[in-house]
């Protein structure tokens, strides 16, 4: 598991979620909401589907961490690897 | 009523299983085609449904149609189809004085049912359950997402009227036109209902759900063999206006709301009671300053069940006695019932009446029951008649909710 992974997850989701996006130009460094038309009940779609698929948790506390792209691999990479482990 | 503001139908959009547009739904009518498919409903195994088939992508982004419902997209599909038969300029029109009355028989089943199925898999974990889940099944639900797509910021509520619905929300509407709450109305019925198992259930445990090996004939009002209901998608969704401001914008009027009636027979949850709908007809006719011999066209509610038709024909035969051209047809027979649509689909049917002067058939009548026999009855074939000047179109519902709605051809004293 590598963030390039843990990157290809997240845009995997909001694929599924935001499926009238093109998602072949967003940039990993800036804001989703910046870049993409997503509101919050769509960051709630990212963090169920993570629960979901991948049995993932993100507190709420924690759901700034999910902005952009990096930040979402930088966050959810350890989570990944704890998880892996298990 | 003749003090209160003239309400005319100015637009219409509609799909149904065996259409998606008026021509194309009255064309199948005329020619005798039903279109019911045999699908799989959850926990019960195949059985016949009215599945709709138009193309929701045509007015609603991939996303919207994935957060919302299908109900919505019924409704949204619906409406803005009417919008394009209206002549209407959107750009122009104030939203802000546009209202959405939409007839619903149930709402929020589908969904949540989808959620239950879906915990499951969990372990009935609630941390699974979608916070989609309150926007989806809140009551307003089909109307709001019209207003959401087409930018209206005028009111907008669902009538929950059973089976009703349909007329129900025309009603409103012209109501809501009459004491000028709004300037335009989206207004019909709708429903999705055949994507919940419950409704399948309930009705097979009470011994009403339709079945045959050839789906196309398990709906089959007044024949003798008729088992049940089929349950159907679809909606139907007109635009309203009042005369004046129909005629000011050069609208094309398809025909004028003459007058209706809703009652309760407050007596039974599911029998219907043929004295209460008999005195809703009439009150109907009263208030569209009407007689019955003045109906060409009666479109019935009968669904196919063992009683209900039954019940509905007594009604009707106390009502028309002796009008031997009143024509009498059912739309169920070819598209089941469309539940909080059926109302406003089988009307919309039936209107093209006006300018064609054909009347369609109730279909799958192999042998007609003799307690359901009516003079005007017009079994399996189309009849052409000499004109049609008014419709009366029955819709009823479970704890005894009747309606009756006629509208009249626009120009005729």
């Amino acid at each position: 598991m590598t963030k390039e992974t843990i990157k290809q997850v997240v845009l995997d989701i909001i694929s599924d979620i935001a499926p009238d996006e093109d998602l072949s130009v967003v940039k990993p460094e800036v804001r989703l909401r910046d870049q993409l038309s997503l509101d919050s009940m769509d960051f709630l779609d990212i963090v169920m589907e993570l629960r979901k698929k991948h049995g993932i948790e993100v507190p709420e506390a924690d759901y700034v961490q999910l902005a952009s792209l990096d930040s979402c691999a930088d966050y959810l990479l350890p989570k990944f690897l704890a998880k892996a482990s298990k | 009523m003749s003090s209160k503001p003239r309400i005319v139908i100015t637009g219409l959009g509609l799909t149904a299983p065996n259409g998606n547009s008026l021509q194309e739904f009255r064309a199948n009518l005329l020619a005798g085609k039903a279109r019911i498919a045999e699908i799989e409903v959850r926990h019960m195994g195949k059985h016949p449904a009215g599945v709709c088939d138009f193309d929701a992508t045509k007015w609603q982004k991939r996303k919207e149609i994935r957060n919302g419902t299908r109900v919505g997209s019924i409704s949204i599909f619906c409406a803005r189809e009417a919008l394009g038969s209206s002549g209407l300029d959107w750009d122009k029109v104030d939203k802000s004085r546009v209202g959405v009355y939409l007839g619903i028989t149930e709402h929020g089943n589908v969904e949540t049912e989808n959620e239950i199925f879906n915990i499951a898999q969990f372990g009935n974990d609630t941390k699974y359950w979608t916070h989609h889940h309150n926007p989806r099944t809140v009551a307003n639900n089909p109307a709001g997402e019209v207003t959401m797509n087409m930018g209206i910021t005028g009111p907008h509520y669902t009538i929950g009227a059973a089976c009703a619905a349909g007329n129900a929300g025309l009603i409103q509407a012209a109501q809501m036109l009459q004491l000028g709450e709004v300037d335009l109305a989206f207004a019909g019925g709708v429903s999705e209902s055949i994507h919940t198992f419950g409704i399948f259930a309930g009705f097979k445990n009470q011994g009403a759900l339709g079945a045959h090996e050839d789906p196309n004939k398990a709906s089959r009002p007044f024949d003798k063999n008729r088992n049940g209901i089929v349950i159907s998608e679809g909606g139907a969704i007109y635009i309203l206006e009042r005369l004046d401001d129909a005629l000011a914008r050069g609208a094309p009027i398809i025909a004028e709301i003459a007058g209706w009636c809703i009652n309760s027979d407050a007596t039974d949850a599911v029998l219907p009671n043929p004295e209460r709908q008999a005195e809703c007809v009439q009150m109907a006719l009263k208030r569209a300053g009407m007689k019955p011999q003045d109906i060409q066209i009666v479109s019935t509610h009968a669904t196919a069940t063992a009683l209900g038709d039954i019940q509905e024909c007594t009604a009707l035969r106390s009502v028309f006695a002796g009008c031997p051209e009143t024509k009498v047809n059912n739309t169920k027979s070819f598209i089941g019932h469309c539940m909080g649509a059926a109302g406003a689909l089988e009307l919309a049917g039936n209107i093209p009446s006006f300018d064609d002067n054909w009347v369609h058939p109730t279909i799958n009548i192999d042998e007609l029951d003799p307690e359901c026999d009516m003079p005007g009855l017009v079994i399996n074939h189309p009849i052409k008649v000499e004109r049609v000047n008014a419709i009366l179109n029955n819709s009823f519902g479970m704890l005894g909710i009747n309606s009756a709605l006629i509208v009249k051809k626009y120009g005729v004293a």
